[in-house]
């Protein structure tokens, strides 16, 4: 599932308040049936950033590791080969075996991706949040990624809440459509939510969906943007 | 001073020269002193660059610096004035956050402030001098034995507040947004620390002095993450570091007219010098 819409609409803040770090000012939200908490390790989450400090020198399979434990006080001393080889399993799972020993700022932003991803799926959660993952990959990078969490989310029969700036990559992915815009939030198929006819009446301003030749979707007619991918 | 009137110079025979090392009881108390100071200073390094805050922590220092001064002013120990300044900047650092921008602007200013503060207390305190000097550059060769103990009971704690936090601290450290999710008390987490190194501060102050805290808490740490990106090895290596710069910048120290402080700085420094420039041969070796 995809969550939509321009800067500033408050889809981070939605993510925020499934995570428990903000309460609704108004209404309620429920996640698994009851108010979001912190820490809940039900769910997984990978935040919205550019890349690590080039300086950190922390090893991957280190950084997957405070997915496991790293919440909890004290050092650990004995008994950590399970958590090991939950690590390992979930390093398996986004193929990053070939860099997880190397330190994290050194690696290029798809390979910091899949550790991020790795970390937020080694607690086996049943939600996964990705606040905008795609946003500072190229364009093969945000292919392959998004072919990986298509494919862990299949595999783990998982849900995915993933923020994005550009539907595209998505679209052959993803079941549903969350759009916030302008106060206002529709959800949906992406066929039923990306037309012309819904889109304007979001964003009360008459919006037109392009389709081209290759399926892909434009969103035409927004302010002074005047032609983007989506929105 | 005794180094002066004693004059020893170092035989060819290393264990007599150890013999002669240890044969004041000053010399022992400052090992003794110099050993906790540099275990504790090598692992909360760590931390320190971790999180980017050695600007932090060097402004600490010099905040506590003003304390020191405020307190011989009023007739208390330097430590108290030394640690009250310390802890309370720190936890205030603490909860601006870590990855809050232009922190280190407001930490400046604030610095250049108690600065001040520290001249007008020297001022007001008449023949201060000799106090003033060994609060800025260390006075680790007049360490009592009652000092050694409140040294190694402060480096206690520290360690054990350390070993508390670590995991969630490295957590916090490595990503705030992700620790918080996962339910991390990332501020509160913050002020800890800060407290943390604060009292650690207040301990090195007495080997290296406020001037030259960089040499005992940032320097090791930072040539250690060169070498490893495994946290405890990193720590490990961190600490091994600053016990070799203590223990050789006292022992050359022994044998010379010239401060302690300025060969343990003068040892940090050339190390790190030496490790930046082999890094490109290192890696053409690898």
């Amino acid at each position: 599932m995809a969550i939509l819409g321009p800067n500033g609409s408050g889809k981070t803040t939605l993510v925020r308040m499934i995570l428990g770090l903000l309460s609704p000012a108004a209404g309620r939200l429920e996640v698994f049936g009851r108010t979001p908490r912190r820490g809940d390790p039900g769910i997984g989450y990978v935040p919205q950033r550019s890349t690590f400090d080039p300086e950190l020198s922390i090893r991957g399979r280190d950084f997957v590791r405070l997915g496991v434990d790293g919440h909890r006080w004290g050092v650990r001393l004995l008994g950590g080969a399970d958590a090991a080889a939950a690590v390992d399993a979930s390093i398996d799972a986004v193929d990053a075996h070939a860099y997880a020993d190397q330190p994290l700022g050194r690696l290029s932003g798809g390979e910091q991706q899949r550790l991020l991803l790795a970390e937020a799926l080694v607690g086996n959660p049943r939600l996964l949040l990705m606040d905008e993952p795609l946003s500072y990959l190229d364009v093969r990078n945000q292919g392959t990624i998004v072919q990986l969490i298509s494919d862990v989310a299949r595999r783990r029969n998982l849900t995915v809440l993933l923020i994005a700036h550009d539907v595209n990559p998505l679209l052959r992915h993803i079941d549903q459509v969350v759009y916030v815009a302008a106060g206002r939030v529709a959800i949906g198929t992406p066929d039923e939510i990306i037309t012309s006819e819904r889109l304007s009446e979001i964003y009360s301003t008459p919006v037109e969906v392009v389709r081209d030749s290759r399926g892909r979707v434009f969103v035409v007619g927004l302010e002074e943007e005047t032609s983007h991918p989506h929105a | 001073m005794l180094l002066n009137i004693a004059n020893p110079t170092p035989s060819w025979n290393p264990l007599d020269d150890l013999a002669m090392l240890f044969h004041y009881d000053f010399m022992v108390h400052a090992f003794e002193a110099g050993t906790v100071v540099a275990i504790v200073a090598g692992s909360i390094g760590y931390f320190v660059v971790l999180r980017g805050s050695s600007f932090a922590a060097h402004a600490l220092s010099h905040i506590g610096f003003a304390g020191a001064a405020g307190a011989v002013v009023i007739g208390l120990s330097p430590v108290v004035g030394l640690l009250a300044f310390t802890l309370g900047s720190g936890t205030a650092i603490g909860a601006l956050g870590n990855r809050l921008r232009g922190r280190d602007m407001t930490i400046g200013i604030v610095l250049a402030w108690t600065l001040g503060l520290g001249v007008l207390f020297i001022s007001l305190y008449r023949g201060y001098a000799t106090e003033a000097y060994a609060l800025l550059f260390g006075e680790i060769l007049g360490i009592s034995a009652d000092d050694v103990l409140v040294t190694l009971i402060a480096g206690a704690i520290t360690i054990s507040a350390l070993v508390i936090v670590y995991r969630p601290l490295l957590f916090s450290s490595v990503d705030e947004d992700l620790a918080s999710a996962k339910g991390v008390p990332v501020t509160a987490l913050s002020v800890i620390f800060m407290a943390i190194l604060a009292v650690a501060v207040t301990e090195a102050v007495q080997v290296v002095g406020v001037l030259l805290i960089f040499a005992l808490i940032v320097t090791p740490a930072a040539i250690a993450i060169r070498f490893t990106c495994r946290p405890p090895r990193a720590i490990a290596i961190g600490v091994g570091l600053a016990l070799l710069f203590t223990w050789l910048g006292l022992s050359i120290a022994y044998f010379s007219p010239h401060p302690v402080s300025f060969f343990i700085t003068s040892l940090a420094f050339f190390t790190y010098l030496g490790v930046r420039l082999s890094e490109p041969v290192r890696r053409a070796l690898i």
